[in-house]
């Protein structure tokens, strides 16, 4: 699925560099479910960046596939995105005056899907997510765990091949964290997607076939 | 979807579309008001310079005023010799007219009039001489022998009959009383009446002018100058020495308002009287077709060195009154008022356009991480930013509406006066320099009863005279203003999604994944 040689990051922040990823090499299998661990400021959302083609590496190649992220132009990537990926987000990231229904159908728009097709395929990854009663409801009127809920089947609408979360469960009580990640782990057996995690939690990161952990910008295998 | 969006974000967002939207309507409204005013003015402007110059006049030809060259250029001077005069019980009552073209008024050969109407593109033109009629009328007491004037009191003796003479000064000059009395006459070809002054009125009484009255001693009164002078259709008028028969009164098609002169009289008659052989004071011109003006313009002013040459819109400048200001006032206040409250609007929109895209900066950056393209985002911002522009619009038309109907019914009334160029330039000669050599020829010894009078400012009064108008002002709101309103607002809506696109482009797909605040 995933080959990354090489692969540095900088950030020029004023008169200071910060390197976010230095020199590394990583690949990732195929169905594989991967979580990344390791210190704040360690590099995680910038390696999450990097798999996501959400941004360029300073030096180095991604390869999605056959596809090198870290060569194609934006308007290509946003077109990967919107095809092979899909994201959630710790603040759940819904548009706060769409509703859950609508929401979800943002997913399917770049893919050119329209209207009643659309509309069905938004309705069905609701209830997948256990919100079948909750289309016509605002982000606002639902509690964390909804919300986050809704953001997955906004990411899982567009049946992609990968899955990837940054701190899914961040927000989320220890309850609603269990069902979160029951709910994406079943996603990952079920329809045998890619999910790399990121997360601060053991506990989560233990249920991980492979754990990776990342520290001044340096991937280990665990 | 995208209307879906759209919608949602206006109605979720209700502050920041009623604060740009509302900017907008103020500005677009203003923008409707004041060009229908301007609209109004130009109309009323219009009007008055109908009923001075007549319908459908493109063009006026006069000749540029030159300073006078002799001594008496600048005055009029009456003279009235020792014999002059009906003289009863000691005192000596005179009275003279005279016609002339006055003070200022410079004319030119009526030649001109053929080159005139020779010019390309000319449909029209007639020739008119304008002139001002001055009766000077007065009583001079007679005095006695100067022999017998020895008194140092040197008072008038009254007469043995008992009627009371003028009292008067020791050199006799003075206990006299005078009186001037002017009018404006207009000399025009009674042949054409398709352009000129008489277009531009109705008759109110008797007949116009026509082809037969060429020569003949018959004269038209405006409506107004005749019910002031208590002159009737049938009475007669003295101009210039010679006794006119009034056959017609005429009034002014603009309702309050005189028409362009006093009386008319055929353009022969009033070239003979005034000694203005040959000469005319303003050709008026009607153009082929509007398109044609400027060239007509520029042709003429080519063919007929000297003159001055002025459009409608140049005449536009000569209209005074509160017209006037209001044009001005239009035409500056207003325009810059437009366009600063329409930079205003302008610019809110778009700095909240600008904060608005910053604030949903992780909105649009998840929008771009799951795979909407740049140009999808922008044109949702765009999109919004325009129908803000639109509500502001339908706001702004509808205030401007109702401003404009409001201005309708109070009816503001302007009032505009014109002064005829050939009357404008108003110098008045030298005070009177007093007597003029009167010697006695009779045995009875009247010494100084010759007397001069020169006069002074008639230009000032002419000007005075010259046509008042007073308009309604009536604001129309045209489709094209409406149009133009609501290119407008679109226009500030792109605007403002201009720059809030170009800002929502440069999101990076990356801020979806910055740790929420
Ligand atoms: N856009 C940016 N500009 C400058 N520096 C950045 C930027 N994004 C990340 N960094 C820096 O790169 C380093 C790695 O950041 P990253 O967000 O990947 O860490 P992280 O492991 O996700 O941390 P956290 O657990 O706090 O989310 C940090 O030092 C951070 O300050
Ligand atoms: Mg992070």
């Amino acid at each position: 699925m995933y080959t990354l040689s090489n692969v540095s990051k900088t950030y020029k922040q004023s008169s200071r560099t910060v390197h976010a990823l230095t020199d590394v090499n990583l690949s990732i299998g195929d169905g594989q479910h991967v979580a990344i661990q390791g210190p704040t400021g360690g590099g995680k959302s910038t390696l999450l960046q990097m798999l996501g083609g959400l941004d360029r590496p300073s030096s180095g190649t991604v390869m999605l596939g056959d596809a090198e992220l870290s060569r194609l132009p934006d308007r290509r990537l946003a077109g990967i995105r919107a095809k092979e990926i899909g994201f959630v987000f710790q603040g759940f990231n819904l548009i706060p005056t769409l509703t859950a229904q609508q929401n979800v159908e943002t997913a399917l728009e770049p893919l050119g899907i329209s209207g009643e097709q659309r509309s069905k395929r938004a309705a069905d990854a609701l209830a997948s997510v256990g919100l079948a009663d909750r289309g016509s409801h605002l982000p606002s009127e639902l509690s964390g765990g909804q919300q986050q809920r809704v953001a997955i089947a906004r990411a899982l609408v567009k049946e992609p091949d990968v899955l990837l979360a940054d701190e899914p469960t961040g927000n989320l009580d220890e309850e609603t964290r269990d069902e979160i990640m029951e709910l994406l782990e079943g996603m990952h057996r079920d329809r045998g997607l890619t999910l790399v995690v990121v997360t601060h939690d053991s506990s989560i990161a233990r249920r991980a076939e492979r754990r990776l952990v990342i520290k001044h910008g340096a991937v280990k295998e665990v | 979807m995208f209307f879906t969006y759209l919608r949602r974000e206006l109605a979720g967002r209700r502050r920041q579309t009623a604060i740009i939207a509302t900017g907008m309507a103020l500005a677009i409204a203003l923008v409707i008001i004041v060009t229908s005013i301007s609209a109004g003015v130009k109309n009323a402007q219009a009007k008055v310079l109908e009923s001075v110059y007549g319908v459908g006049t493109d063009i006026t030809v006069t000749q540029t005023p030159t300073a006078p060259t002799t001594a008496n250029g600048g005055r009029q001077q009456f003279q009235f010799g020792s014999g002059e005069g009906q003289t009863t019980d000691g005192t000596t009552t005179v009275s003279r007219s005279r016609l002339t073209s006055g003070p200022g008024t410079a004319t030119f050969d009526a030649t001109e009039l053929a080159t005139v109407s020779g010019v390309k593109n000319v449909s029209a033109a007639a020739a008119t001489l304008s002139l001002r009629n001055v009766t000077f009328s007065g009583q001079l007491p007679q005095r006695r022998q100067s022999g017998t004037d020895t008194g140092a009191t040197g008072g008038q003796t009254a007469p043995t009959d008992g009627t009371q003479a003028p009292q008067g000064g020791p050199d006799g000059a003075g206990g006299s009383a005078f009186d001037v009395n002017s009018f404006t006459v207009l000399g025009l070809d009674p042949a054409a009446d398709a352009i000129g002054p008489l277009s531009a009125v109705t008759l109110a009484d008797g007949r116009s002018l026509a082809k037969s009255d060429d020569g003949k001693a018959v004269a038209v009164l405006d409506a107004d100058y005749a019910t002031s002078a208590s002159l009737a259709v049938g009475g007669t008028i003295d101009i210039g020495g010679t006794t006119f028969t009034i056959v017609g009164t005429v009034a002014s098609n603009t309702a309050d308002s005189a028409s362009a002169s006093n009386v008319y009289i055929p353009l022969d008659m009033a070239q003979s009287l005034s000694g203005e052989t040959g000469k005319v004071s303003t050709v008026y011109v009607k153009a082929a077709s509007s398109t044609d003006i400027d060239q007509v313009q520029a042709d003429i002013q080519k063919a007929v060195p000297n003159s001055t040459v002025s459009t409608q819109a140049d005449l536009a400048s000569s209209v005074s009154g509160s017209l006037a200001t209001a044009s001005s006032l239009v035409a500056g206040l207003g325009l810059w008022l437009s366009i600063a409250v329409l930079a205003a609007a302008f610019l809110i929109a778009i700095l909240f356009t600008i904060s608005g895209v910053t604030r949903r900066t992780r909105e649009f950056g998840t929008l771009k991480a799951i795979g909407w393209s740049n140009r999808r985002v922008v044109g949702q911002v765009a999109g919004e930013s325009v129908v803000q522009g639109l509500i502001g619009g339908v706001l702004g038309i509808v205030i401007g509406i109702v401003g404009v109907v409001i201005i309708n019914v109070i009816q503001p009334t302007l009032t505009g006066g014109a002064s005829q160029s050939s009357f404008a330039g108003g110098r008045g000669g030298a005070g009177g320099t007093g007597a003029a050599a009167g010697t006695g020829s009779t045995g009875e010894s009247t010494r100084g009863t010759g007397g001069g009078f020169s006069g002074r400012g008639f230009g000032e009064a002419a000007r005075a005279a010259a046509a008042t108008t007073n308009v309604v002002l009536n604001a129309p709101v045209t489709l094209s203003i409406l149009v133009i309103a609501v290119a407008l607002a679109v226009l500030g809506g792109l605007l403002a999604g201009a720059f809030g696109g170009w800002r929502a482009a440069r999101l990076r797909p990356a801020e979806a994944l910055r740790s929420v605040a």
